[in-house]
């Protein structure tokens, strides 16, 4: 995106002009996310519910990317809570400037497809485990097991992933 | 449950694994790419998943709680009618007192004669369990066996069970006092509901009561499920068997009132045909006597709802309990609070007369002629004609109300006069009808004070500073309560020193939530055991489960939203003023949100309840359409009636419910008229006569000028299917 700096400049100032009631629904939409999280109605909610926050807004950000953002919006002596003023303007620029995109099916789809080393369509269940619990950013036992609840044939005892994206998809809508 | 966590600690492991060692794992790696992608990918699935699961819970919560206020404003209405209206005619003033007189407590020997058992002949083809009294714990065995096999206890047992409880429960304090030195553990079980399959699985799970295992179950015994009677039996005869090991607390639902809106009053009429109406009338007389609260060790205080910063347990302990029959109606007071409280508890209900009383000609000394009744045929000018002779009439009647009527035995209507028993107690009637709605209603909170209980309707929110004082005052460790449904069963709040248990499992819908059970031993040490009893629920992936409780709850809530159709068409309009027929999503939620007032992120529900949008914006007559389509089973009558039908369908029901006394299902259709006049002039519901008319015809099957209501609810799917 090379533009010179002055078009840049006049360019996001009419942005803002115009943004401004978008600027408040994007923002009305993240307060009502974070308060579904706080039990206490005190505007703070528990650092760990932060990715669900995040995620439900549309986000997919790795655990990385997550940590990242954590560092932004904790208090300098964490107290294991989150507050929505901290929150909230760093999460609105988040979703103004799309970051975190979603996954396409296609890239998903790619995805499993690297895994598959014989290329058969499926991938047995102690691949996957191995993969998804020792590789990447690695599941805990309670995430593998919560996949493979759904994902796997227990006839095959294998997961036949095209099927499994589909269902999933669906599912989102 | 759901994987939100941020900091996972697996990965920050093998992140500085691969700094240190720098072979592997090896982020170039396609595998390292590919599962780093799937991980990103489901994780936000599982987010979605809990945020979901969430919302639905609200979605069920702010529903219920909206019906429970709903409920206590129609007895508002009752008593502040019964309070000032003056009815122009005999046949009114019956149709009145009928409503509120429905439910006195009759004196020993009229009730022992009225619900007489020892006439009942237990025929010979009877092949259920046989009781005698006093109780065996062989008994207790043959009903739990009974009612495994769906089988039905005879009435006469039933009665006898009934009398003897009550003779049992009155020589109880008004809270009982249980030491964990006499038995190891004490077992506390949460609101039932009227689920048996749930007490079954805790008897499985924890053991029959017996002299070493101790119970205490925290009210909420009857309502919604559908065999609360069951339950009700089955407690009572443990209860008679081992008097000193189980314990019952009275809950909100033990409260005939609240049975008439809530399915308990149903099922006994619709399990005994013939005895139903003795039944009813015996259990409102055991209701009364049940214990408030129970204490252990002196350390542990529970009650059903909660606490308010005026609850006394010395008072409490002194008040006569039984002349509490329906906590909902006990209540009269002096003028001057009156205006204040009702507008309090009625909350945005408008209770038409009253302000007006402001107003008053003060002249007014003759009862007023209703003037003539404008032409039918003008809608407008007919039902505001209905409201003013309403109006004129109440506005007579302040002027006359005469306070220190003489109270019937029961005291429902309490007044300004103090007791006047040995000890003298320097406070009255209301200050103990208070005590009681607060211990039964009240909801704790995380914010500090104590306010009333708006949602409900009834008692308080209180605070952890509340919860302080009283543990405070009375040497306490924590209090445990239930009334609320909870996830898990069971939650901690207010620093841990509230507990709330749950013992109704799939409350809302299958899958909904765990119930649970909280035993403790001499170190009062809580410790939890929680189930579900339901084996599809086990059967169900996470997804499954969670789609399934948020149909249920998204369709309750596109019938709420179908109810207020006029309300929400009003409020999309003033954000349309162009009249172009559409609206942007964000004045949508808005809008819906002002008219319903149920307090749910209606941005994140958005999806599931508006399908399609051109640009971001909404047609809004053709959504409304759309939800009125799945509503409609009755094609013939308008849908601004139905709508109305809709909204107050809970307070139709229960007003039918009182009006048919006999409680045969049938009301005449001059009774069906007048309910319809009086509800809707103070519900500010603008029908017609002929309105009424068409709805009269529609349900009256027969023809005969009788209307079986239940026919009626159920042909407008008024009542939820049995599942």
């Amino acid at each position: 995106m090379s533009c010179n700096s002055s078009v840049n400049l006049s360019f996001s100032f009419l942005m803002f002009l115009f943004a401004d009631g978008a600027v408040a629904e994007i923002e009305k939409k993240i307060i009502e996310a974070f308060e579904v999280f706080d039990h206490e109605c005190n505007k703070t909610v528990d650092v760990r519910e932060i990715g669900s926050i995040v995620r439900s807004l549309g986000c997919f950000p790795t655990e990385a990317e997550l940590h990242e953002l954590l560092a932004k919006v904790e208090e300098e002596e964490p107290t294991g809570h989150i507050h929505l003023e901290k929150f909230l303007p760093v999460m609105t620029k988040v979703v103004l400037d799309r970051r975190y995109r979603p996954i396409p099916e296609d890239v998903l789809l790619h995805a499993f497809e690297a895994l598959d080393e014989h290329k058969c369509g499926y991938i047995t269940k102690e691949e996957l485990v191995k993969y998804l619990t020792k590789e990447g950013e690695p599941f805990t036992q309670e995430e593998m097991e919560d996949m493979l609840s759904t994902a796997l044939d227990p006839e095959t005892n294998s997961v036949h992933y095209r099927d499994y994206i589909s269902m999933m998809i669906v599912d989102e809508t | 449950m759901g994987s939100g966590s941020s900091v996972n600690a697996n990965y920050k492991y093998s992140l500085q694994k691969s700094e240190n060692v720098q072979t592997l794992p090896d982020e170039t790696h396609p595998a390292f790419k590919a599962a780093v992608l799937i991980q990103q990918w489901y994780r936000r699935y599982v987010a979605r998943l809990e945020m979901r699961r969430r919302c639905t819970w609200r979605i069920f919560q702010s529903i219920e709680y909206a019906c429970e206020q709903d409920q206590i404003k129609l007895h508002n209405f009752f008593s502040y009618l019964m309070d000032h209206f003056t009815p122009s005619s005999s046949k009114e003033r019956d149709f009145i007192s009928r409503m509120f007189i429905s439910g006195e407590s009759f004196k020993e020997a009229e009730l022992e004669k009225y619900c007489d058992y020892e006439s009942l002949e237990v025929p010979d083809s009877y092949t259920g369990p046989h009781l005698s009294f006093p109780l065996l714990p062989d008994h207790a065995t043959a009903l739990l066996e009974a009612f495994k096999h769906k089988q039905q206890l005879h009435a006469r047992y039933l009665l006898n069970l009934l009398h003897e409880t009550r003779k049992h429960l009155k020589q109880l304090p008004n809270i009982s006092h249980v030491s964990t030195c006499y038995s190891e553990e004490i077992t506390v079980c949460g609101d039932l509901h009227g689920q048996l399959d749930d007490l079954f699985l805790i008897f499985y799970k924890n053991g029959l009561p017996s002299p070493s295992k101790s119970y205490v179950f925290n009210g909420d015994f009857v309502d919604r499920g559908k065999q609360s009677l069951e339950i009700l039996i089955v407690l009572f005869t443990f209860l008679l068997i081992y008097p000193k090991e189980v314990h019952l607390n009275r809950g909100n639902h033990e409260d005939h009132m609240v049975n008439l809106r809530y399915g308990f009053t149903k099922e006994v009429m619709q399990k005994y045909k013939v005895h139903g109406k003795k039944i009813l009338k015996m259990i409102q007389n055991v209701f009364c006597w049940l214990p408030l609260a129970t204490l252990i060790d002196q350390k542990v205080l529970i009650i059903h709802g909660g606490i308010s910063d005026t609850t006394d347990l010395d008072m409490l302990e002194k008040i006569q309990r039984n002349k509490f029959v329906s906590v909902l109606r006990g209540k009269k007071r002096k003028e001057s609070n009156r205006n204040v409280e009702i507008q309090e508890l009625n909350g945005e209900s408008k209770v038409e007369a009253d302000p007006a009383g402001n107003e008053a000609d003060p002249s007014f000394s003759l009862q007023p002629r209703p003037a003539q009744a404008p032409s039918v045929a003008n809608r407008l000018e007919f039902s505001k004609w209905v409201r003013q002779t309403v109006q004129e009439q109440i506005e007579w009647c302040r002027q006359l109300v005469d306070i220190s009527e003489s109270e019937p035995e029961e005291l429902t209507y309490s007044s300004v006069v103090s007791l006047t028993d040995l000890d003298e107690p320097c406070w009255t009637r209301q200050d103990e009808w208070k005590q009681i709605l607060d211990i039964l209603w009240s909801d704790p909170i995380p914010q500090e004070g104590c306010r009333v209980n708006t949602v409900r309707g009834g008692g308080c929110y209180f605070g952890p500073d509340v919860t302080g004082k009283i543990l405070e005052k009375h040497n306490l460790q924590f209090l445990i309560r239930s009334h609320e449904c909870k996830q898990e069963g069971y939650e901690f709040c207010h620093n841990r020193k509230v507990l709330t248990i749950f013992s109704a499992s799939n409350y809302y819908e299958i899958g909904s939530n765990r119930g649970a059970y909280v035993k403790l031993g001499p170190d009062l040490i809580p410790h939890f055991v929680q189930y579900q009893a339901n084996k599809m629920a086990h059967t169900l992936t996470m997804t499954q489960r969670i789609s399934r409780v948020e149909e249920s709850a998204f369709r309750a809530l596109r019938e709420k939203l179908f109810a207020h159709t006029s309300a929400l068409i009003r409020a999309f309009k003033a954000y349309d003023k162009d009249n172009t027929g559409r609206i942007t999503l964000s004045n949508w939620a808005t809008a819906v949100e002002s008219v319903l007032h149920l307090g749910l992120p209606w941005r994140m529900l958005r999806p599931q309840l508006v399908r399609s949008t051109e640009d971001g914006m909404l047609e809004y007559k053709s959504w409304l359409d759309d939800l009125a389509m799945e509503q409609r089973s009755q094609e013939h009558i308008q849908s601004s009636l139905l709508e109305v039908i809709y909204r107050n369908r809970s307070n139709l029901e229960t007003i039918f419910r009182i009006i048919d006394r006999d409680h045969s299902g049938l009301i005449s259709s001059e009774e069906f008229h007048q309910t319809w006049k009086l509800f809707s002039s103070h519900m500010n519901i603008e029908l017609t006569d002929d309105g009424i008319n068409d709805l009269v015809r529609s349900i009256d099957f027969n023809k005969d000028g009788n209307i079986d209501f239940n026919e009626f609810l159920e042909a407008f799917r008024l009542v939820k299917q049995s599942q």
